[in-house]
């Protein structure tokens, strides 16, 4: 394909942020220009063979017309990702997909992000402070070496709660707990915000449900096309089938049927296995042939 | 290439017989002692020693073989095969095939260009009317088209036994194809005015080319990384290579067409932003059909339920099939059920056999008579071992406590009396339910629009169905906003795609010759 039918998508900036977190900066100037907080992009390493996964927009550098990507190295396409390097270049970013998340001045809003979801989580806590809310952030890791983003948020936030699991910082306890205490006191917060793993987000809607708070959470199911076109994404929000990639990503905890989303995500979860093992099988088959060469 | 040990149930006695019958070589000799017998030439038939000529099947991979592997199922004639099916035609002074083509393609006159083995001539007819010959050849429904007009047809009381006009034009277009000598069609001087085509599907690429031809500076914008819409991320290799797809799109960008991937107009560039800001005077909007309808039954949204649209995208555009390879995954489905009757359920029934299903069932509501698919698609499915359940319906999808399929409640129905039209339509047995006992259920039941453009085009006017309200020119609410295809017609078909894609190009250019922009 030649380089004006698309955008040359480089990666100007590649680093580990922890031994299975990577951010990476990439050129994708039209990404960078309509983006909105809330949104995310399908990226795919190889235009023939590769996959298309979701990734949210984790900030963007319009001067130099690039946006970030935060992701976990879980399977193959993310471990692709992770061994990417500056000059290399994604084969397609398509975005920004999805519903904007809707800012308004609410007054007090409490963002939970939980390991990975504090990245999708971060633009749009910083946009409901921007627009004039007292911003409450909970992050939540296994342990101290996998907290991530942690002075960025502190940059804008009112107050940062940290929870670890294993105490390491901040609280030892998970993300639901201080969640839970802040909306059962007296000036509760009008919105909660919720994005981390799948579980994380349903125990955070089963917290707040009692207390009358809104919670909104990020869904992030398999994706193939990102344009609702497939319906590979769909969940029962509601008793009613949405489209996370059209639809979404965002909806209201309370009516999402997490029980039906978990089970869809693991689809595929045995066959992604064989294709990670055969991509780890693969590259020490090469380093082995290199070493035999030298 | 090869696929894994498939469970087709194909390789009977008869199929083996049929494998005979349909490999090119005997069929070509066959065609050829036929036509030495005419002495080497059709001219000066007579229409009865016509209609005595024996009307030439499509060679064919044998069902056994096919239905391993992803490669074309039909091989096309030889020369004089094709010569000897156009010597059939009674070159009709009413053309009565003509007027079942949507686009009117000068069909008496290019068939009779190939019985003199004209076969540039007979390719340069076609492309007067029809930019993606290759293409429709292979997909059309002659039978209900062109073919159904024919007077030979009906001569012999058969439709299938018409003058094979769809595989005639297959030929002279794979001819010129595979001569490298696809002539580019000449661009007029430019006019230095932009214009937007949404969408890369048949409607926007007749579109596209029409547009340019006019000197008009073209760029198509796709949301996929690649371009041809349903034709390479729904119709199978199998039935459309996408090396014609993608030669097609190649003749285009030679014409000067500029393309676009990965761009999702609404969420990026607008219809709106593109007129008023981007510097485009026109916009053409191509989108299609894309949104997968659900039957809205218990247990739809299990693990092993698919959209047509979802289980054709990973098995064709992402190259699912080529397991081990592509990072996209598919389904290792063992009994697969497919609802519905049309094209895309058989695509769907026959790439799931070719991934190795050792039993697809097609669930249909209806009987075969009113199956939409085209004939020779169902006939295929039914050769290599599609299962029909016809006259039943699906009820509700059950699972187990992980969540993941394991079987199809189905309906049993019988056709009513007839109703003020004639037609009898089924209605259900009760208490005749039965389950199918499958680990993947895939829905073809057909496509709605993507509302994204209803979303964030405001002025834009839709209809009840969610497709954009066009003139028969193309011409929407919005001054300078074109549409056609199936975000217009609703899922209809590559050839009035096609038709729709070039009239609104004659619209946009009278557009643009009168307009100050
Ligand atoms: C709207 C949206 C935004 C997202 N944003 C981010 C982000 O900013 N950073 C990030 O790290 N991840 C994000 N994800 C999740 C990310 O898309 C998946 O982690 C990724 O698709 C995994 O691909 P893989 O090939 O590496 O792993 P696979 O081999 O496909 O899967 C490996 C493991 O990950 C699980 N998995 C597969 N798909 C998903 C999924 N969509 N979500 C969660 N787990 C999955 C599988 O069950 C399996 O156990 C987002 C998902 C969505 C839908
Ligand atoms: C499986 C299957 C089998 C079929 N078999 C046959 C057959 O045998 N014969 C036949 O005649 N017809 C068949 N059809 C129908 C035929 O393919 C369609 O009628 C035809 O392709 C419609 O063409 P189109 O140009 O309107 O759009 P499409 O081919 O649907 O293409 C639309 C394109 O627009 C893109 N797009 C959508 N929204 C946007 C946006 N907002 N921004 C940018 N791009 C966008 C899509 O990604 C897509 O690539 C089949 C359809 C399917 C799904
Ligand atoms: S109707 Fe049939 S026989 Fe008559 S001109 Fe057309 S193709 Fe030939
Ligand atoms: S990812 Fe295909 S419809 Fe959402």
């Amino acid at each position: 394909m030649s380089a004006k039918e698309q955008v040359d998508y480089k990666i100007l900036h590649h680093e580990a942020l922890s031994e299975n977190v990577f951010m990476l900066r990439v050129y994708a100037p039209e990404v960078c220009r309509f983006r909105r907080p809330g949104q995310f992009v399908l990226v795919s390493v190889d235009n023939d063979y590769g996959e298309r996964i979701p990734l949210t927009i984790a900030d963007a550098d319009e001067k130099e017309g690039s946006i970030t990507l935060i992701f976990q190295r879980v399977g193959l396409t993310t471990t692709l990702l992770s061994e990417l390097a500056v000059g290399d270049s994604l084969a397609s970013v398509l975005g920004p997909l999805g519903q904007p998340t809707k800012i308004e001045k609410l007054g007090k809003v409490v963002c939970v992000g939980g390991g990975i979801g504090v990245a999708p989580m971060r633009p749009i806590a910083k946009a409901f402070k921007e627009a004039g809310n007292e911003v409450i952030c909970i992050l939540g890791a296994r342990n101290r070496d996998l907290i991530i983003l942690e002075d960025k948020i502190r940059s804008f936030a009112d107050q940062v709660i940290i929870c670890t699991d294993d105490g390491s910082a901040g609280r030892k306890a998970l993300v639901t707990e201080p969640l839970k205490e802040l909306c059962e006191a007296e000036d509760k917060p009008n919105l909660v915000v919720a994005i981390g793993p799948t579980i994380m987000m349903k125990f955070c809607s089963e917290a707040v449900r009692p207390t009358g708070v809104p919670i909104i959470v990020s869904l992030n199911t398999i994706m193939v096309d990102g344009t609702g076109m497939c319906g590979g994404c769909r969940v029962n929000v509601g008793g009613q089938t949405k489209f996370v990639c059209v639809d979404g990503p965002e909806f209201d905890g309370l009516q999402v049927d997490w029980d039906g989303m978990m089970s869809r995500m693991k689809a595929y979860s045995g066959q992604e296995r064989k294709m990670l093992e055969n991509h780890q099988c693969n590259l020490e088959k090469a380093a082995a042939e290199l070493e035999a060469r030298k | 290439m090869q696929l894994g040990e498939g469970g087709c149930r194909a390789g009977s006695a008869k199929i083996t017989m049929e494998h005979d019958d349909t490999s090119k070589e005997r069929l070509d000799s066959l065609a050829r002692a036929k036509w030495a017998e005419l002495g080497g030439s059709a001219e000066g038939l007579k229409p009865a020693e016509r209609l005595r000529i024996p009307s030439q099947p499509m060679p064919s991979q044998p069902a056994d073989v096919r239905c391993k592997n992803m490669s074309e199922v039909a091989l096309g004639y030889t020369e004089t095969m094709a010569r000897l099916e156009a010597a059939r035609c009674l070159q009709c002074p009413a053309q009565p095939c003509v007027s079942g083509c949507p686009v009117e393609l000068p069909i008496r006159d290019f068939v009779k260009a190939i019985a003199q083995g004209d076969f540039g001539g007979a390719i340069g007819l076609i492309k007067e009317k029809s930019l993606l010959p290759s293409v429709c050849g292979r997909v059309c429904p002659q039978e209900v088209q062109c073919q159904s007009q024919c007077t030979v047809g009906k001569a012999l009381k058969d439709v299938g036994k018409a003058v094979a006009i769809g595989r005639l034009e297959r030929f002279v277009a794979d001819l010129e194809r595979s001569s490298g000598k696809v002539e580019v069609p000449a661009v007029a001087a430019s006019t230095g005015k932009r214009v937007a085509i949404v969408g890369s599907g048949p409607a926007s690429l007749t579109c596209a080319s029409d547009v340019r031809r006019a000197g008009h500076d073209v760029t198509v914008f796709e949301a996929f990384h690649k371009f041809g819409g349903v034709m390479v991320y729904g119709i199978p290799e199998f039935r459309l290579p996408k090396a014609i797809v993608e030669s097609e799109v190649d003749t285009l960008r030679r014409m000067g067409v500029k393309f676009r991937s990965n761009m999702l107009i609404g969420r990026s560039y607008t219809v709106h932003s593109l007129l008023e800001t981007e510097g485009y005077s026109a916009v053409f909007l191509g989108t299609g059909a894309g949104l997968p309808h659900f039957m809205g039954i218990e247990g739809e949204n299990l693990v092993g339920v698919f959209s047509a649209n979802e289980y054709l995208t990973r098995a064709s555009l992402m190259r699912a099939y080529e397991r081990g390879r592509a990072a996209t995954l598919i389904a290792e489905a063992r009994r697969v059920a497919v609802l519905g009757g049309g094209n895309v359920a058989m695509d769907a029934a026959r790439t799931a056999l070719r991934l190795g299903a050792e039993e697809v069932y097609l669930v249909y509501r209806r009987t075969e008579a009113e199956m939409p698919a085209r004939r020779e698609e169902v006939e295929h499915a039914r050769e290599e071992g599609v299962q029909f359940h016809l006259l039943r319906n699906a009820k509700r999808v059950l699972g187990n406590e992980r969540g993941q399929v394991i079987g199809l409640e189905c309906l049993k129905y019988e056709l009513g009396e007839p109703d003020a039209s004639g037609r009898r339509s089924p209605v259900p047995i009760q208490g005749s339910e039965y389950v199918l006992d499958v680990d993947a259920v895939i829905v073809a039941i057909g496509n709605g629009s993507n509302p994204l453009l209803q979303q964030t085009t405001p002025g834009l006017e839709f209809n009840k169905r969610g497709n954009i309200i066009a003139d028969e020119r193309g011409a929407t609410s919005i001054p300078g906003v074109f549409a056609g295809g199936d975000i217009v017609l609703g899922a209809a078909t590559v050839i009035l795609a096609m038709g729709q894609g070039r009239r609104a190009a004659a619209a946009i250019n009278e557009y643009l010759g009168n307009c100050e922009c």
